[in-house]
């Protein structure tokens, strides 16, 4: 069991490194963030003071090694657009996209995972025929669109929900939630919609797929033929099967939603780490982009890791046993 | 060449194509989309980047069947007076053009990718794959953003305009190469191990060329499916790309352009100038899912 | 001792499959009965339909095939006709089935043990305890070593020889008087093949249940059968006690089959082979289907197919043995 977890911890260290060489390689050379951070009249003794203050005249890996230790440590050096630190600032908008990110896959999860049941299970039933066709449309989507529309029906013709911003946020230690007032809670129901709605129809098809392919496999065939129950069948032995390599993607899906909220938050204006990212791609604010991408890639690999974990949990075919004989 | 048309409409796809309704009508529908963007400016009513042609009298006018509304503009007007329909027309135009060219980009790479992944093997199919399964972690909208802003940065700003269109298709295509990649990869593993691929290797046939010959017809059923559905996710990136604004440059807009533009609108009641475009550019994307859909199940021989 | 009624009978049965170029016949008045206790082989090659027999039978079969014509009885009640869930009670309580492949047959995610007891829990009026107790019962009477801790193990613990012990023992525990077992040990290594084929030999014999044993191989059916039904193109073209069949068949494509399997004891010059193939069901002749590859072929084969005529010990399904003349 140890081999498995210290195996893939030292998997995901390669890939953590070729991101921070990426990060940092546009750090480097992309841009002049001596020019930026001067302005436009320096002298050359401002100049080199500067250089050998950064260290950007040390050699690359000199230069790499820092950055790395920097990262780790969370410091990653002063927005270019704002002049504050970077860590700070996603770190002022990490609950905000954390908490939309979280209503958006409960939803994405409480709703598409009986719907892909539903329609595998019963294929031809008219209610499976409008959640695939349902599904179809949500698929052809984009994200920002659904945000629009619902803006349109629900702020703007029903007056219903706010169309931009978290509402009254409680303060509690460094997180802000949105969850303890009602406006909070109002704010938030739009855009966990808008952007839970295309994970949804992903998990729904997908699970969908699945119980398909188990429907058809020998082991439920064989289920069938001893005269199980259809309760059995489909309930027990299909659905535990369907769900396991479900697993995997649902758990790949929720980092996607931390990345896609980029779209979400700027339709909503949400202030978020995804509104900060689009608008330092806008202003070419390297230092910003780069802590955004380092911090993703970490929150992909532990979520990887965690349901490499949750995998090796469910299906015994992987605890290596005793053998055949 | 009458015998190939009559084995074309006798095949089991072609069945299956006229078997359904709604495949036949997307296709139909995918078809008129096509052919109006691209001769969009040959049957457009109005030409919306005439600066000369605009009136800005006539702005913000609603859909010709509204009280206020006129004919001319059968969609309504925009803040600068600028046809709403003709708009689209030119619009789709544009995301066309970009999901089809960094679709075929993000094919041509993966196929090459995956087939020499797969018939190569060993370690360059276990370097190539891992390099794609790295990049299929992320969502493939970010790794674009994460291009395009880096390009972005890295040149000056007039230079960036001029070449905005290729740096997005870029950007588009290098995000989806990979799913092209594991496809190709996957049907060439299948194929080398076959034995007419094997005799001819035993003949002496260079490697390229089996490669082209015979694998590359047998890779390209799966491939087409996955090259379809891409196409939908290549359309709908860029328009997402455009509507943050960092998509198409200004001059060129897309269907995401244009609905970015009118989406300041939208609070005050002029909701025509987003929701059309909006509508053409569901339309589209859906009926390419469906195609690409359809195309999925009746090449799939495990339904048949 | 015959019983005075079979246990299984099939009369008359048809299957199609309705396709778009038109409806496929995959069996064409097949009729044959099992009688309790008794071991009844069906062989043929692949696509003669010996596996879909056994999945009419247990009510399985893959739409859009449909039984369209003919009755199944088990012992004396028609069973083709039941609804679902009805068919569903006779499944695993009454009629048992085994199927090719031990390695996809038994759910992965499920252990052994489990998997046992949840079938005898739905057909027997037993408790979980008596369940579990059976279940172990079980699997020491299948041979399986340990089976007081293997019945906790998955099934990727078990070799495909135990897997398939295993579901053999899946097969039985709910006391089912007859077995339907499509091709058991066609993937298992030899040497296992014959131990497992003793096995279910004897637990037949000792708890009295019939079994139509589905197989291509006729080693096995020499083995275990009492009697054989062989197949061709969807119908029976012979049917009889074993040792007739293999010794002196009627027949002409048994006898093409018998002599096909190259003898042991010595050696010949040429492997002896029946010319051509079985249609395709999209193609089957007119008349006798065996016809086009007949060494005994005559005009009356190629335009009315026969019944089942006797024949010595056994019926075929052949006009040479038409003792009644043609009436003029």
């Amino acid at each position: 069991m140890f081999s498995f977890i210290a195996s893939r911890v030292l998997q995901a260290i390669p890939v953590m490194l070729a991101v921070a060489l990426i990060s940092f390689a546009m750090f480097a050379y992309v841009g002049d963030p001596i020019a930026i951070m001067l302005g436009q009249d320096f002298t050359e003794a401002q100049r080199a003071r500067l250089v050998e203050e950064l260290g950007l005249d040390q050699p690359f890996w000199v230069q790499f090694a820092h950055f790395i230790v920097n990262a780790i440590q969370g410091e990653f050096g002063l927005s270019y657009r704002l002049s504050r630190p970077v860590a700070q600032l996603i770190g002022e908008r990490a609950p905000a996209t954390l908490e939309l990110a979280f209503c958006a896959a409960f939803l994405a999860l409480l709703v598409g995972v009986p719907m892909g049941v539903y329609t595998g299970l019963y294929r031809h039933s008219w209610l499976s025929r409008f959640f695939l066709t349902f599904s179809l449309i949500g698929v052809s989507l984009p994200t920002f669109l659904i945000g629009i529309l619902l803006i349109l029906i629900f702020s703007v013709w029903l007056g219903l929900l706010p169309s931009f911003g978290r509402g009254d946020v409680v303060q509690l230690g460094w997180w802000s939630t949105g969850f303890l007032t009602l406006s909070g809670i109002k704010a938030l129901i739009l855009p966990s919609i808008t952007l839970g709605l295309f994970q949804l129809t992903l998990i729904m098809r997908l699970v969908r797929a699945e119980m398909l392919e188990v429907l058809r496999t020998d082991y439920i065939k064989f289920a069938r033929a001893r005269g199980l129950s259809n309760r059995a069948v489909n309930f027990g032995h299909a659905l535990k099967n369907t769900l396991v390599p479900v697993i995997t993607i649902v758990g790949l899906q929720l980092g996607a939603l931390i990345a896609f909220a980029i779209v979400t938050e700027t339709v909503f204006q949400w202030p978020g780490m995804g509104l900060l990212f689009i608008q330092s791609v806008g202003a070419a604010d390297i230092p910003v982009m780069a802590a955004y991408l380092m911090m993703i890639a970490a929150v992909f690999v532990g979520i990887n890791l965690i349901v490499d974990l949750l995998y090796y949990a469910v299906d015994p075919r992987l605890r290596v046993g005793r053998g055949g004989h | 060449m009458e015998a190939a048309l009559r084995r074309v409409f006798d095949s089991d796809l072609w069945w299956s194509f006229t078997r359904s309704p709604v495949v036949v009508l997307s296709a139909v529908v995918a078809l008129v989309c096509i052919l109006g963007a691209l001769l969009a400016p040959l049957i457009a009513p109005h030409n919306p980047f005439d600066l000369a042609s605009l009136n800005l009298s006539d702005a913000f006018k609603p859909p010709a069947w509204d009280a206020e509304g006129e004919g001319l503009y059968p969609l309504g007007t925009d803040d600068q007076g600028r046809d709403v329909l003709s708009a689209i027309m030119y619009g789709a135009r544009v995301s066309l053009l970009v999901g089809f060219s960094a679709t075929i980009f993000a094919m041509l790479l993966g196929v090459l990718v995956g087939l020499l992944a797969g018939y190569g093997g060993g370690f360059s199919d276990a370097v190539l794959m891992r390099i794609a399964d790295i990049q299929l972690t992320f969502p493939s909208i970010l790794i674009a953003l994460l291009v395009d802003g880096v390009v972005r940065a890295a040149l000056p700003r007039e230079v960036h305009d001029q070449i905005a269109l290729f740096v997005v298709i870029f950007a588009i295509g290098i995000s989806e190469w990979p799913k092209f990649a594991r496809t190709v990869r996957g049907s060439t593993l299948v194929e080398r191990n076959k034995e007419y691929v094997q005799a001819a290797r035993v003949i002496g046939v260079p490697s390229w060329r089996i490669m082209l010959s015979h694998v590359l017809p047998n890779v390209l059923g799966p491939v087409l499916v996955v090259a379809t559905l891409n196409l939908a996710l290549a359309i709908l990136s860029e328009a997402t790309l455009s509507f943050l604004g960092v998509g198409v440059p200004p001059t060129q807009p897309s269907l995401g352009t244009l609905i970015r533009i009118g989406n300041d609108f939208l609070m005050s009641g002029e909701w025509w100038i987003t929701i059309f475009p909006g509508v053409a550019l569901i339309v589209m994307v859906l009926s390419v899912n469906l195609l690409g859909d359809w195309l999925r199940d009746a090449l799939n021989p495990k339904l048949r | 001792m015959p019983a005075n009624r079979p246990l299984l009978e099939i009369r008359n049965l048809r299957v199609e499959f309705p396709t778009r170029r038109g409806v496929l016949v995959a069996l064409d008045d097949v009729s044959l009965a099992i009688d309790p206790g008794e071991v009844l082989g069906v062989v043929g090659e692949s696509g003669a339909g010996k596996s879909m027999t056994g999945a009419a039978i247990i009510g399985l079969l893959e739409p859009p095939g449909r039984i369209a014509r003919g009755q199944i009885l088990l012992d004396g009640r028609r069973i083709d006709n039941l609804r679902y869930e009805q068919m569903r009670r006779v499944r695993g309580k009454e009629i048992g089935a085994i199927f090719q492949d031990p390695l996809t047959t038994l759910n992965p995610l499920y252990r052994v043990g489990d998997q046992l007891m949840e079938t005898m829990l739905t057909h027997l009026p037993i408790g979980r305890d008596e369940a579990r107790r059976r279940a172990i019962g079980w699997l020491e009477m299948v041979g399986i070593p340990a089976a007081r801790q293997r019945v906790d193990s998955y099934p990727h613990e078990f070799s495909g020889g135990m897997r398939q012990r295993v579901v053999i023992a899946l097969a039985l525990c709910a006391e089912p008087r007859l077995i339907v077992a499509d091709e058991p040990t066609t993937a298992l290594d030899v040497s296992i093949q014959a131990q497992v084929i003793a096995l279910l030999k004897r637990l037949a014999r000792e708890k009295g249940t019939a079994m139509m044993l589905i197989t291509h191989d006729m080693g096995v059916i020499a083995e275990t059968a009492d009697r054989v039904a062989v197949m061709y193109a969807g119908r029976i073209a012979e049917i009889g006690p074993v040792r007739q069949v293999v010794k002196a068949p009627s027949h002409p494509y048994t006898a093409g089959l018998m002599a096909s399997i190259p003898p042991l004891d010595r050696r010949v010059a040429r492997l002896a082979q029946i010319d051509g193939a079985m249609p395709r069901l999209s193609a089957i002749p007119q008349g006798c289907a065996y016809n086009p590859r007949c060494p005994k072929v005559f005009d009356r084969c190629r335009v009315e197919r026969p019944d089942l005529l006797h024949a010595g010990a056994t019926e075929a399904a052949c006009w040479l043995y038409d003792r009644v003349p043609a009436h003029g």
